[in-house]
C-alpha cells in the first residue's frame, strides 16, 4: 500500500508508490477535464481554504479550479487586503480559518517550513503550495506527471535542472521527486546560485552547460531580475551568454520544461519556448488534474480508481 | 525593602557526598559543614556532628561540586522583561547549579553608559538570586560607530565589554577599543561574525541548509573574524575573549592565536557541544541560534578543544525568548536557546556518559569562567565563602516536564530525558536553590 498521509508538506511525505498513485489518479481527473461538464461530486459539502501569502497566478488559480471541479466550497485568502496586513500572526490566521472547519488548507508562504507549522495548528489537511525556498511539492508532481506521459517511465532518464537553484523551491522538490522516480538529476548554474553541498540531495552539480547534450530533459528555472541587484551574477548579459537555453542547445530527442512564469529572452530564448520540444503548456494543463488528485487522495483517498468516474 | 530570604547565610551540613573540585584537588567522599555561609569544615563521612541550628542534607550517593559560573547569559533587563528578568534568570541559574552569572548588555536600552549600569546593579542587589556580573557595550548603542565611555563603565562595575548579539564589524573600531583597554582594563568579549558572509542566514551553511532552502551562515563567517581579531589583539597586546565558538575553523584560529598570546580565551556553549545542524531538519525554532548548530565534525572539534583546555570554559549563552517570538516560521523566529537549567545535565549526559569528556574536566570547564573575568573562583575548602552545588548524577529528568524556572521555554533540549539533577545550590554563602523532591529517595527518580 502506498503511503499518502494526511498532509502534503514535502515530497518526502511520499514514497514512489504514493507518487504513482497520485499520478494515476490525476490521469483519471485529466479525463474529467476533457468532458463538457468538468465536475465530479467528490468533495461536495467540504471546504478548501487557499491561503496565499505570496503572489501566485498558476498555483492559486489551479488549486482553486481543482477544488471547484471536485465540488468543494472554496475560500481564497490573500495576505493583501486581509487581517495579515494588520499584523495578524500566521498562527492566529490559521486558527481563525480553522474555525470554518475546512477539510484542507492550501498554503503558499515566503517562509521555509510555514506549511508544516500550519499542520500543527489545524485539524485540516495541509497542502504546501510553496514555502519559501524549501519546497513546492505539487509543482514537482505535475512535472513528473507531464514527463511520465511523455516518456512512459522516468527510470534512468537524465534530467538537467538549469539556472538559479539556490533560490528555487521548485528545484528542491523536483530533485527529490525525480530521484524517487528513478531519474538521474544534474543541477547546473552559476556557482553563486548553486547551494553548497546540494549534492547531498542525490544530484550532480555542474557550473556550466557542458555535457547538456547527455540530458533527456532540460528543466529551466526562472532567473529573477533581483538576483542581478544582489550581485549573484555580474550581468544579465553574461548570464544569457553562458546559461540561456536556446533551440541550438536541444536536439530532437530532448524535452524542455519550465515552471513559469518565463523570462522570455533571459533563461530561455523565444525559439526554445516556442519549439515543439517545450512542454511548458502541458505542465500548466497538468496542474489542475494533479492538484485535483492531491486533494482527492488526501481528503477521500479511496484506493478504487473507478470511484471518481 | 528587606533582604530576600535566600540571602541568609547558610547553616548547613551535607553528609557523605562525593566532593569533586578539580582545582582544589578533591575527589573523595566528605562531610562538609557550612557555617555563616562559609565552609567551616571538611572531614571524613560521619565525623562531623550536626550543630543544633544546622540543616542536614544527606549527600550519600550524590556529588558536590563547586557551583558553576556562566560567563554568558541574557537576563533581558532592562526592556525585555517579557522574556526574562534578573529575578527569573538568576533563579534559573540557581536551579542549574550556577553560583554566578555574567549578563550581556544587549538590552533595551543597551548597557552603554554608567547610569544604566548602576541602575541595573541596584536591581540585581534587590532581585538576583545568585551574584551577577555585568558586561557593558563596546560601542554606543552597539552600533559599531563610537566607543562607549569604557573607563567610567569600568568604575561603575563593568567586568568587561561586548557588543554581543552582533560583531564589531570595523577592525578600526575594535583596534581603538583594544588601545583604550590599556586605560581601563576589562575583558573585550567578542561575538565573531562577518555579516558580509552571514547576513540573512538562518542556520549553518551545508547539506542541511541546501536541503531546506534556508540561507546559510558559513563557518568562515565566524573563523575569519576570530583570526582577524586575534591578530589585532596580539598587535595591541590586548585581552580578548571569544564567545560561543561553533566551528572547527574557529578552533584552529584560536589555537594559532593562543600560540602567540596568553591574553586570549574562549568559551563554547552546551548546544554546540551536543547538537548538530541535523536537528534543524524538522525546522523546530528552538534549534535556531546564532552562531548556528554546525556539523558533527565541528561538534567533535569543539569537544576536543574543551577537553584539552584550548577552549577555556563552558558558557550557556542563555537566550530566553517568549513563545510568540518562536512560534513562527523558522526564518522569522528569534535566535537563541535557554540553557541555564540544562547545561550541566546536557553535557553530563551527552559528553561524560557518552565517553567524550571526563566528569572532572566538565566541572572544571563549567567553573573556569570566573577567573577569566576576575570573579571569585568557587573553591571547596575551609574558610571559603560557600559556592557549591549538590547533584544526583543517577537521576533522570525530562527537560520541561515540570515547566521551567526561566520565564521562557525556548530550550533546545526540551522533552529530552537527561541524567544529572541539581538538588541544591549554595551561592555566595546562601542556599539559593533546593529541588522540590530533594527529600525523595534517589530510587524514585533514578533511571533504571
Amino acid at each position: 500500500m502506498s503511503g499518502i498521509g494526511r498532509h502534503l508538506l514535502s515530497i518526502e511525505d511520499l514514497d514512489r508508490a504514493g507518487i504513482e498513485r497520485i499520478l494515476d489518479r490525476a490521469e483519471s481527473f485529466a479525463e474529467v477535464s476533457g468532458r463538457e461538464i468538468k465536475k465530479v461530486p467528490a468533495l461536495r459539502g467540504r471546504t478548501v481554504v487557499n491561503l496565499f501569502y505570496e503572489a501566485s497566478t498558476r498555483t492559486s488559480s489551479s488549486f482553486e479550479l481543482a477544488a471547484k471541479r471536485l465540488s468543494a466550497d472554496v475560500v481564497s485568502v490573500r495576505s493583501i487586503g486581509s487581517s495579515v496586513e494588520k499584523g495578524e500572526s500566521l498562527k492566529d490566521t490559521v486558527q481563525t480559518l480553522s474555525a470554518y472547519d475546512p477539510a484542507a488548507i492550501v498554503i503558499r508562504s515566503p517562509h521555509v517550513g510555514a506549511a508544516a507549522l500550519v499542520a500543527g495548528w489545524t485539524a485540516a489537511s495541509v497542502i504546501n503550495a510553496g514555502d519559501g525556498k524549501h519546497e513546492h511539492p505539487t509543482q514537482a508532481l505535475l512535472d513528473v506527471f507531464t514527463l511520465r506521459r511523455r516518456l512512459g517511465s522516468l527510470e534512468g532518464a537524465s534530467i538537467w535542472i538549469v539556472g538559479d537553484v539556490l533560490h528555487s523551491r521548485v528545484a528542491r522538490s523536483n530533485i527529490l521527486a525525480l530521484r524517487r522516480m528513478g531519474a538521474r538529476v544534474t543541477v547546473c548554474g552559476p556557482p553563486t546560485l548553486l547551494p553548497r553541498e546540494i549534492e547531498a540531495l542525490g544530484c550532480e552539480a555542474k557550473p556550466s552547460l557542458e555535457g547538456l547534450s547527455q540530458a533527456d530533459v532540460v528543466y529551466v528555472l526562472r532567473m529573477q531580475q533581483e538576483r542581478m541587484r544582489e550581485a549573484f551574477v555580474p550581468s544579465l548579459r553574461e548570464y544569457v551568454q553562458r546559461y540561456q537555453i536556446t533551440s541550438t542547445h536541444l536536439d530532437a530527442r530532448q524535452l524542455l520544461m519550465h515552471p513559469g512564469p518565463v523570462n522570455r529572452g533571459v533563461e530561455l530564448s523565444a525559439d526554445a519556448i516556442d519549439s515543439p520540444r517545450a512542454l511548458i503548456s502541458d505542465q500548466v494543463k497538468a496542474g489542475v488534474a494533479v492538484r485535483m488528485a492531491v486533494l482527492y487522495e488526501l481528503l477521500v483517498g479511496s484506493p478504487v480508481l473507478e470511484a471518481v468516474a | 525593602m528587606g533582604a530576600p530570604l535566600f540571602c541568609r547565610p547558610a547553616e548547613l551540613l551535607i553528609r557523605g557526598a562525593h566532593v569533586l573540585d578539580p582545582r582544589a584537588g578533591i575527589d573523595t567522599r566528605q562531610d562538609i559543614l557550612i557555617r555563616g555561609g562559609h565552609i567551616a569544615e571538611l572531614a571524613v563521612p560521619g565525623s562531623i556532628a550536626a550543630p543544633d541550628d544546622c540543616d542536614v542534607v544527606d549527600g550519600t550517593g550524590k556529588h558536590l561540586f563547586p557551583a558553576f559560573v556562566d560567563p554568558h547569559v541574557h537576563l533581558r533587563t532592562p526592556g525585555q522583561e517579557h522574556k526574562e528578568t534578573i529575578a527569573t534568570g538568576t533563579a534559573a541559574a540557581a536551579a542549574g547549579g550556577f553560583g554566578a552569572v555574567i549578563a550581556m548588555p544587549n538590552t533595551s536600552p543597551p548597557v552603554d553608559n554608567a547610569s544604566v549600569l548602576r541602575a541595573l546593579a541596584q536591581t540585581a542587589d534587590r532581585e538576583a538570586r545568585v551574584p551577577v556580573g555585568f558586561l557593558a557595550a563596546i560601542t554606543r548603542g552597539q552600533n559599531g560607530q563610537e566607543l562607549t565611555e569604557m573607563a567610567e563603565l569600568r568604575e561603575a562595575g563593568a567586568l568587561g565589554f561586548t557588543d554581543d548579539g552582533r560583531p564589531v564589524v570595523s577592525a578600526g573600531m575594535l583596534r581603538k577599543a583594544l588601545q583604550y583597554q590599556r586605560v581601563c582594563g576589562g575583558v573585550l568579549t567578542l561575538h565573531e561574525e562577518d555579516p558580509a558572509l552571514s547576513a540573512g542566514g538562518a542556520m549553518h551553511e551545508g547539506a542541511v541548509s541546501a536541503r531546506l532552502g534556508l540561507a546559510g551562515i558559513p563557518s568562515v563567517s565566524e573563523s575569519t573574524m576570530v583570526a582577524r581579531d586575534a591578530a589585532l589583539a596580539i598587535y595591541e597586546r590586548g585581552r580578548v575573549h571569544f564567545q560561543h565558538l561553533s566551528c572547527r575553523e574557529s578552533v584552529a584560529a584560536l589555537a594559532a592565536a593562543k600560540e602567540q598570546s596568553a591574553l586570549v580565551s574562549a568559551e563554547v556553549s552546551p548546544h554546540h557541544l551536543t547538537l548538530t545542524d541535523e536537528s534543524v531538519r524538522a525546522l523546530e525554532s528552538s534549534f535556531k541560534m546564532n552562531p548556528p548548530l554546525r556539523t558533527e565534525a565541528d561538534r567533535t572539534a569543539l569537544v576536543q578543544a574543551l577537553r584539552s583546555g584550548l577552549i577555556d570554559c563552558v558558557a550557556t549563552d542563555h537566550a530566553p525568548h517568549a513563545t510568540h517570538e518562536k512560534e513562527v516560521p523558522f526564518e522569522q523566529a528569534a535566535m537563541g536557546t535557554t540553557g541555564l537549567e540544562t547545561a550541566f545535565a546536557a553535557l553530563f549526559t551527552k559528553l561524560v556518559l557518552g565517553g567524550e569528556l571526563e566528569l572532572s574536566a566538565l566541572v572544571e570547564r563549567m567553573t573556569a569562567g570566573a577567573s577569566l573575568f576576575d570573579l571569585p573562583q568557587p573553591t571547596i575548602g575551609p574558610g571559603q565563602l560557600a559556592s557549591v552545588c549538590l547533584v544526583d548524577l543517577r537521576a533522570g529528568w525530562e527537560v520541561g516536564g515540570r515547566g521551567y524556572v526561566s520565564r521562557s521555554e525556548n530550550c533546545c533540549f526540551h522533552g529530552q530525558t537527561l541524567r544529572g539533577r541539581v538538588l541544591l545550590t549554595v551561592a555566595a554563602g546562601a542556599v539559593v536553590f533546593r529541588a522540590v523532591s530533594a527529600a525523595l529517595p534517589a530510587a524514585l527518580t533514578a533511571v533504571k
